[in-house]
């Protein structure tokens, strides 16, 4: 497929976006300066001014003199950087490639997205009438490469669009300024008469290269798409991505659902081409004030089934404000893994129980947030170390379950101090205060050393018991430290069974 | 005559039982026939309907204290682990993560085919339950919830029913115990553990467990203790009457 560029020209960009804060700005000549070397040099010029001989490098008091009535207002430093930023983050709604041009233009790579409004001309058209009703003036060009539509988009006289292909024939009559030249070969150029692309694009390349440089060529060429011009777009684009644009704004829950629905199968079509699954995703709803609207999912385990994905998004499609209406709806993978052929779907194995066990925990966790766990042994003798969180549903035990020492079954997450009375040091207590009641100890086992990790924690070690009341109960306690220094803690830590 | 009366009579009984068991599965009370164990628990089997352990069921316990909540869970794994298929995986739906998961191993279910859920409010709590019971996957749901309606009951019941799994509810400290549509109600109490006379130490855990409602089947307590993998009656002379068994709750 053949690119297709868009070249966009804000040439009033600084003073259109002071006419867009301050309206009053638009009837009055005004410019934007800023201190060079000493003097206030224009920056930057509204159309009235121009039209009265003013242009940018002119010193201020020059203006003045030219015109009394001048307004000169300070320039803002880095404001055109800003503010095609924000354009350019604002366009991506007509291609996910947007690239800043500066200083005063934008680089839209927009092939094969024209015929999603209809042709290249409606699309153009678009684009216009957006930025024109933002208040910009802009003029817009369409060519196979970035050179030529900037070319044609600065200098055009015939029409925006130039044809697949038909490059060469759009810039002869151009000057050469519109190869995006340095200024001195500019000057060299017109110095020779040579005011058109025409007069000098026949010549031998050798001559050319000789008398005005290497970059006249290279910028000849990119121009005509012989050589390859790479554009940085300012939003890195997401590999997994599907958008879907709409005719009027949408503003309804259940027109949201249809576009999402659409969105999920299209991409999930494409997954299941590649071999691949969803572990994340957005949705964004380009809104027609500007605003963007954002849902995420997360699956536990790569998915493409449709049904599930949309599952999972429902419960979130309430938190959408639509507002005036929604024009774009984009749903995008930013992870994404491997998943092997659904083979084992005819029976009713482990794989697939794993898969709807996989989908009932994103159900859970998509609407409780991360709740669900589970445990895997580590090496650790404390047991508040003695467990891991396990990072995915495959991962499978290294070590061993351990079940020859006594653990409880229910441990409390922060040992609970107790206090205990004690017949002989380092022997079980006699008995024990938990809570306002008292226990009495018939029965124990013990002590079970554990010494803290030193090369984790400073502490004392911990001499665990497993005592049993008159009653059955069986607890879990411990002391800590020993009757050496000074009279240590008891503590409970859990229940057994 | 009399050899025609016999075979009528003989008929008769065929058809009872068979409305029976049509009455059986129209109160729900399916449960998968099983091979395994059936000798050993033989004595717990007695109680239910069929002489099955119902595996299509919401089994609900109650407790009221620390140690008993720990014997709770623990006898829920153990009969898990005699009754279910172990090599699935199971949700532990609770208000806290007072579980440990090292300790699962010595009731014979493997701690890393259980996905723990720790939610904050018994609402969602219930939520999970419900979606995790609708799932033929899961093995087994063991949910922790203080209270439980008629109506939520109901609900989990119409979700076992469809998918086949097996849901236990535990109910820690119950503002009261009220009708449920459970199959079951439990009551697990620590007692002290046995030992042979000298010897040190704390012995194999005991529990005395009081099913103290079953339906369509007759309630019972018994004494059991847990010893290396296996559910073991200590004696049968607590097997009362399910009048007296009533009594006790």
């Amino acid at each position: 497929m053949t690119k297709r560029i868009i070249s966009v020209w804000l040439k009033y960009l600084k003073t259109d976006w002071i006419c867009r804060r301050q309206p009053h700005f638009k009837e009055l000549p005004f410019v934007m300066a800023a201190p060079e070397r000493g003097r206030m040099v224009v920056q930057a010029v509204n159309p009235i001014a121009e039209s009265k001989g003013i242009y940018k490098g002119m010193v201020v008091a020059d203006c003045r003199a030219i015109l009394p009535s001048l307004q000169v207002l300070n320039d803002i430093e880095g404001l055109s950087d800003k503010l095609l930023k924000a354009l350019a983050e604002w366009s991506i709604r007509y291609t996910p490639v947007v690239a800043v041009d500066p200083p005063d233009g934008l680089i839209l790579d927009v092939s094969g997205c024209p015929h999603l409004w209809g042709g290249e001309k409606p699309y153009l058209k678009d684009i216009i009438t957006k930025f024109t009703n933002f208040g910009y003036h802009v003029r817009v060009a369409i060519a196979d490469t970035a050179g030529a539509a900037w070319a044609v988009s600065r200098y055009g006289q015939i029409t925006p669009i130039v044809d697949s292909g038909r490059q060469l024939d759009a810039l002869l009559p151009l000057p050469p300024v519109s190869l995006r030249l340095e200024p001195t070969t500019v000057s060299k150029l017109e110095k020779l008469g040579l005011y058109q692309i025409n007069s000098f694009i026949k010549m031998p390349r050798s001559a050319l290269r000789r008398r005005f440089g290497q970059s006249l060529l290279t910028r000849l060429d990119q121009a005509l798409g012989q050589e390859i011009e790479t554009i940085v777009p300012v939003k890195p684009i997401e590999p997994y991505q599907e958008r879907l644009p709409s005719l009027e704004p949408i503003r309804t829950a259940t027109g949201i659902e249809i576009g999402l629905k659409q969105l999920i199968e299209q991409l999930c079509n494409r997954l299941e081409k590649e071999g691949k699954g969803i572990r994340k995703a957005n949705f964004k709803c380009y809104r027609i004030d500007g605003n963007i609207q954002q849902i995420t999912i997360g699956t536990n385990r790569p998915s493409r089934s449709t049904k599930h994905i949309f599952k999972l998004f429902e419960p979130k499609i309430a938190n959408i404000e639509p507002a005036f209406g929604i024009e774009l709806f984009l749903l995008e993978a930013p992870i994404v893994e491997d998943i092997g052929v659904e083979q084992d779907m005819l029976w009713h194995s482990s794989s697939h129980d794993e898969v709807a066990v996989a989908e009932l925990v994103d159900r859970i966790t998509g609407k409780l947030g991360d709740v669900v766990h589970r445990y895997l042994p580590a090496e650790h003798h404390m047991p508040e170390r003695s467990i891991k969180i396990a990072t995915s549903f495959q991962e499978l035990p290294t070590t061993s379950w351990r079940t020859d020492l006594p653990r409880p079954i229910h441990l409390l997450a922060k040992p609970e101090p107790i206090q205990v009375t004690v017949a002989i040091p380092d022997y079980p207590p006699i008995l024990f205060h938990y809570n306002g009641n008292r226990y009495t100890v018939k029965k124990a086992d013990g002590p079970e050393r554990i010494e803290e990790e030193w090369w984790l924690n400073d502490g004392l070690y911990r001499d665990y018991y497993c005592v049993e009341d008159e009653n059955g109960g069986r607890y879990w306690l411990f002391r800590l430290g020993s009757y050496n220094t000074t009279e240590p803690k008891w503590f409970l830590h859990g229940f057994f069974a | 005559m009399k050899p025609a009366t016999r075979v009528n009579e003989l008929y008769k009984k065929s058809i009872i039982s068979e409305m029976q068991r049509q009455v059986n599965a129209m109160q729900a009370v399916r449960s998968l026939p099983l091979e395994k164990n059936e000798q050993k628990l033989s004595f717990l089997e007695n109680s239910f309907v069929d002489k099955i352990f119902p595996t299509t069921a919401i089994h609900e316990f109650i407790s009221y204290e620390n140690v008993t909540a720990a014997a709770t869970s623990a006898f829920i794994l153990s009969l898990a682990n005699t009754f279910l298929s172990k090599n699935r995986f199971c949700l532990w739906i609770s208000l806290n993560d007072i579980v440990f998961p090292s300790a699962l191993k010595q009731f014979g279910i493997a701690p890393d085919n259980i996905l723990f859920t720790k939610v904050s409010k018994p609402k969602d709590a219930l939520w999970a339950i419900e979606e995790a019971l609708k799932c033929s996957s899961i093995a087994f749901v063991i949910g922790e919830v203080p209270e439980l309606t008629f109506n939520e009951s109901r609900r989990l019941q119409l979700a076992v029913e469809n998918s086949n799994t097996t849901g236990f509810i535990h109910r820690k400290n119950p503002r009261i115990e009220n009708t449920v549509a459970c199959n079951t109600r439990w009551r697990i109490q620590p007692i002290p553990s046995f030992l042979d006379k000298g010897l040190p130490g704390v012995g194999f855990p005991k529990w005395r467990v009081n099913l103290s409602k079953v339906r369509n089947g007759k309630p019972g307590v018994w004494d059991m203790e847990w010893v290396h993998d296996s559910l073991r009656l200590i004696n049968n002379q607590l097997n009362i009457t399910s009048n007296a068994a009533r009594k006790i709750a």
